[in-house]
């Protein structure tokens, strides 16, 4: 801690380094670095325990770090084809949103009418609500329609519940993409469809994958709807496979449940660190026009 | 979520445009036509549950049996019996409990810490503990409510640590439900909270706060009066999205408790799936699934309001 202190570098433009502006900072130091350990030690556990063979619910060192917890659970019907079936409805899910986004957004954003504000006042409305106080009347909607168990309305569910502020994102994206490329292609000739596809969506390509990344972590992750909706294991994604094996083998086989979630969220902090730091927050596009 | 709160109407958007093109001229049915998809979709699988579960409210559907087969219209009857159910004013209690401890104490104010301390704190020790706080955030909810559970239970970490000091800790999982899943919810969400109010923080003009500073006010004296009243807007606006969130956490109650001992950790989500699907009364659960949505639908509202009072809209 003392080296953080002895940092007498003041950051936002204030230049006078006090003896208490030191002391402050020293104490916001030893404050942050125990929430941190409070934030860190249930991460630990997951970490630590997957190279463990003889993992407790407790972090400690292992004493022999091995993978052999995840060569265990590395088996077709116990992670790939969960993990698969993961892939599958989370990008059919985020493809779907997106295009019906898109398309929904365009005559938003570029047409006038009285209508769009109540309009996308109702859609942010109903991106608030909760998903979880439905989930019993889709339920039985799904067996109604006899649609339980089919992977592509599962899919098709979970687009429709990301819809609302995925179309609220991409209306607001549209919204800065700057008119005056379009009625180039408008004086050309280019009708509406034509123009969105050929100038506001390659424009947007940043944008839209934001959105896209966005949805696909919300269904990745989401283990309520299938585990409602998908109950033969043939279909289910890997957040319900994995309560299964919680529920199966939860109590004994710690390490081989933390390689599991390890493998699980992997591609979830991969996507979320290449949104954040690859794609700069989407404002790409502000370079589109000048002057 | 994000971007509800950080938006800004764009400049450019909002100026008049010209009225030779066809961009900014009125919508007609054809213009609006490409809205059918997303339309069709919010319809079938938004609004058709709400309105099936007002439907189904009113009937003694079940999971199986005779009310399965063939469910009849009970009217008002699962509501009667709902509003007279001990386990209601419970639930609700515990719902209530749930949201004050986890989502405003829990990762509002811990939020507002975290971001109020990142910027007294040195750039290493903030950009490390935003980080693991961030990934905490990211994982998905039910790898969070594992490491809940793990953290919480009777030789979990926690306790290890209170042996090392020589307490004897309880079984939090079973002694103390709600506070187990208030910490794990509050680990678990606390980023979103600290990400709004680090942006917020940043938009606080540096000018004003060196201006009290220089009429002598201490450090206290200027996230009291200063800092806090600027971004009180967007720590309501905050408090109502992270209050919609918690109101429908099920995983992690869950897993971490399955809404017991008894009754002891069954908030709505949970009363409604345990009513629903472990007791079979599928009109049971979608009158409380009615409620649910309710009580959700005044907070939405009132973040409609909020968002379009501080001009969202452009």
């Amino acid at each position: 801690m003392s080296v953080a202190a002895s940092q007498s570098r003041p950051r936002r433009g204030l230049s006078i380094a006090s003896p208490q502006r030191r002391a402050t900072r020293f104490w916001a130091n030893v404050v942050l670095t125990v929430i941190g350990l409070l934030f860190a030690a249930p991460l630990a556990w997951v970490v630590l325990a997957s190279i463990d063979s003889a993992a407790t619910y407790q972090v400690a060192w292992p004493a022999e770090p091995t993978l052999n917890n995840f060569a265990d659970v590395l088996t077709p019907e116990l992670t790939l084809r969960p993990l698969l079936n993961s892939l599958l409805l989370s990008t059919g899910a985020a493809a779907v949103t997106v295009v019906a986004s898109v398309l929904a957004a365009y005559p938003l954003s570029r047409y006038r009418s009285r209508f769009n504000g109540p309009f996308l006042y109702s859609v942010l409305f109903a991106s608030c609500l909760p998903i979880t106080a439905i989930m019993v009347p889709v339920y039985s909607l799904f067996v109604q329609m006899r649609l339980i168990n089919q992977p592509w309305a599962v899919a098709l569910f979970l687009a429709a519940s990301a819809l609302p502020m995925a179309l609220w994102m991409t209306k607001n994206f549209m919204d800065s993409v700057p008119v005056s490329l379009e009625e180039a292609a408008w004086v050309d000739g280019a009708s509406a469809m034509r123009a969105l596809l050929t100038v506001v969506v390659p424009l947007m390509r940043p944008a839209l994958s934001v959105v896209f990344v966005f949805v696909f972590l919300q269904a990745w992750g989401n283990f309520f709807v299938p585990f409602v909706l998908l109950l033969t294991p043939d279909w289910q994604p890997a957040a319900v496979s994995i309560y299964s094996f919680f529920g199966q083998y939860g109590t004994v086989a710690y390490g081989r449940l933390a390689a599991y979630s390890l493998l699980y969220s992997i591609p979830v902090l991969g996507l979320y660190l290449i949104v954040t730091r690859g794609l700069g927050g989407s404002f790409a596009l502000s370079g589109a026009v000048k002057g | 979520m994000t971007t509800t709160l950080s938006r800004r109407s764009d400049p450019a958007a909002s100026e008049p445009r010209r009225a030779r093109t066809r961009v900014g001229a009125r919508v007609t049915p054809v213009r609006a036509l490409p809205m059918l998809p997303a339309i069709g979709l919010l319809l079938v699988f938004l609004a058709g549950p709400i309105v099936w579960a007002i439907g189904g409210s009113l009937t003694d559907r079940a999971l199986t049996g005779v009310g399965a087969a063939k469910p009849e219209y009970v009217g008002f009857d699962n509501f009667a019996r709902l509003f007279a159910d001990p386990v209601l004013p419970l639930s609700v209690l515990l719902t209530v409990v749930f949201v004050v401890g986890s989502a405003i104490v829990g990762q509002n104010a811990l939020g507002l810490v975290l971001a109020v301390l990142f910027r007294a704190g040195s750039r290493a020790v903030a950009g490390t503990v935003g980080v693991i706080v961030v990934t905490a955030w990211v994982l998905p909810e039910i790898v969070a409510a594992f490491v809940g559970y793990a953290f919480l239970s009777a030789d979990g970490t926690l306790n290890g640590v209170l042996a090392l000091l020589g307490l004897d800790g309880p079984n939090w999982l079973y002694t103390l439900p709600m506070v187990a899943i208030i910490l794990a919810n509050t680990w678990r969400g606390t980023a979103f909270s600290m990400l709004i109010y680090r942006a917020a923080l940043d938009d606080v003009p540096p000018e004003i706060t060196e201006s009290a500073m220089i009429d002598g006010a201490g450090a206290w004296q200027r996230l009291r009066f200063i800092t806090l009243p600027m971004i009180s807007g967007t720590i309501f606006t905050n408090l109502l999205l992270t209050t919609l969130q918690t109101l429908s956490v099920f995983t992690l109650i869950w897993v971490m408790t399955k809404g017991g001992p008894g009754d002891l950790s069954t908030t709505l989500p949970v009363f409604a799936y345990s009513q629903a699907f472990s007791f079979g009364d599928i009109g049971y659960g979608n009158a409380i699934a009615i409620v649910m949505l309710a009580l959700g639908a005044v907070f939405s509202f009132a973040y409609v309001v909020s968002l379009r009072r501080r001009g969202g809209l452009s």
